[in-house]
């Protein structure tokens, strides 16, 4: 076992992790986090997205111990102070989910996608960087104008 | 996924050294191949040496040459500034591997380690002519892919770097697998700046291979006609349930054409 620590939606967080403990495991089950979700084990759904310093990452597929020392935003740090974020809004408004399991890892795809690009984004650039995450409800169409709103609105 | 011992070494020195002392060890950098197989309890290392302590990553553009270091990341490359100029079709290549979350962690070395026969370096490492940097050796392209998921690495062996010579032109076109992204077919097309052409194709076969038929045409015109009527044969490609060999072979002649006509 391992000690380790991380900032976690802004607070500091530690706990103690085998080495096979992968982060979405920590976040789940030491620290409560069940926001992000796990939704395959080929690491092709995007479910489990989450911001490490700065960069999505699927946290399926990361061990925790090398995340040891990291900042890490997940979905449940994208409200601030009981207002949701923009790209929640977007997605509530647009009727962006359906059941809401590949919400989370959607939303995270999506805050990322704006850092990088920028708040006007085409509908094929959205489809092009949406290829890890897999939506098995909403056919997709959505999902894109929520992105296209919300990233108008952040 | 079963338990291992985990290592993150600061030096290539250490990493070797726990690699040797492990009864089966792995390297892990990006862990995005590694951790999925494990997962699937395809592997189960008593061992995991993580390379990402080394902090070897970064690219460096000249006018000759492109370097990579073995720990940079897939996104890194796709939006480098000096990539984009000096080989854009590298650039591109890297932009196409799996999904933005992949890109952020999945690495140069960790991809040319594993040699997946669908992954897309591979026909960059072998279309540029590049040449792989070990931690005790030089490795031409050519030499380094030497079988499904074989490479000419030693057990104990770190890529450390890929060093592409910058082409004249290139372009690399690949026919994605719609859910997983990785090559049904890729080809890169090169013309090298002594005049020499190299056509390398990645997801077809067992592992990358080149067209000296293609080669040798291009090399005396360079245009998509001029290879029209040259198909490699279908014995001995790829078969799953998405393509089956005479489907790839066609690929193989409509993406080398495509990838002539786009090299820049
Ligand atoms: C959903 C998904 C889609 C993908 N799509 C594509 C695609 O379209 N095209 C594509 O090419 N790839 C694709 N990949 C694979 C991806 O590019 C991986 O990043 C890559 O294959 C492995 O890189 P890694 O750094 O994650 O290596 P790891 O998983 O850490 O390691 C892979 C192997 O290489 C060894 N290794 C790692 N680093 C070194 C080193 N420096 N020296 C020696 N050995 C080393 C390890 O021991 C291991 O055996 C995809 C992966 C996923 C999960
Ligand atoms: S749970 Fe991480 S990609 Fe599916
Ligand atoms: S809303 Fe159900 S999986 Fe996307």
């Amino acid at each position: 076992m391992s000690a380790i620590s991380m900032k976690v939606n802004g607070k500091a967080v530690c706990g103690t992790v085998e080495p096979r403990t992968l982060l979405v495991e920590f976040l789940r089950e030491n620290l409560g986090l069940t926001g992000t979700h796990v939704g395959c084990d080929t690491s092709q759904c995007g479910a489990c997205v989450v911001h490490v310093n700065g960069k999505a990452i699927k946290s399926c597929t990361a061990l925790a111990v090398a995340c040891d020392g990291a900042e890490v935003t997940t979905v449940e740090g994208l409200a601030k102070n009981g207002k949701l974020h923009p790209m929640q809004e977007a997605f509530r408004e647009h009727h962006g989910l359906q059941c809401g399991f590949c919400t989370p890892g959607m939303l995270m795809a999506a805050v990322d996608l704006v850092k990088r690009k920028g708040k006007k984004l085409d509908e094929a650039t959205i489809r092009h960087e949406l290829e890890g995450n897999i939506c098995r409800c909403t056919g997709y169409h959505n999902i894109v104008k929520a992105i296209q709103a919300g990233a108008e609105n952040m | 996924m079963d338990n291992f011992n985990y290592h993150r070494p600061s030096k290539p020195a250490d990493a070797a050294k726990a690699m040797k002392k492990a009864k089966d060890g792995k390297f892990m950098s990006g862990g995005m191949t590694l951790l999925p197989t494990m997962k699937q309890g395809l592997a189960s290392p008593t061992d995991i040496i993580d390379l990402g302590g080394l902090k070897n990553s970064g690219v460096t553009a000249a006018a000759a040459k492109v370097v990579v270091k073995a720990g940079t990341v897939h996104a890194d490359v796709a939006s480098d500034k000096g990539v984009k100029k000096a080989i854009p079709a590298l650039a591109k290549l890297a932009s196409g591997i799996g999904d933005p979350h992949v890109r952020n962690r999945g690495t140069i070395g960790g991809s040319i380690a594993n040699n997946d026969p669908a992954a897309d370096y591979p026909a960059a490492v072998v279309g540029l002519g590049a040449t792989v940097q070990t931690s005790a050796r030089k490795i031409p392209g050519d030499k380094f892919f030497t079988g499904m998921f074989e490479t000419a690495l030693k057990s104990d062996e770190i890529v450390s770097a890929v060093e592409f010579p910058v082409p004249k032109r290139a372009a690399y076109v690949k026919f994605p697998n719609p859910a997983s992204r990785y090559a049904m077919v890729g080809v890169m097309v090169a013309e090298l700046k002594d005049g020499s052409v190299r056509v390398a194709v990645t997801g077809a076969g067992p592992k990358v291979f080149r067209v000296p038929e293609m080669e040798k045409a291009l090399q005396a015109k360079f245009s998509a006609d001029a290879i029209a009527g040259i198909q490699v044969k279908a014995k001995g490609l790829n078969s799953d349930i998405h393509a089956s060999p005479e489907y790839r072979a066609h690929l193989v002649n409509v993406l080398a054409r495509r990838a002539v006509a786009a090299a820049k």
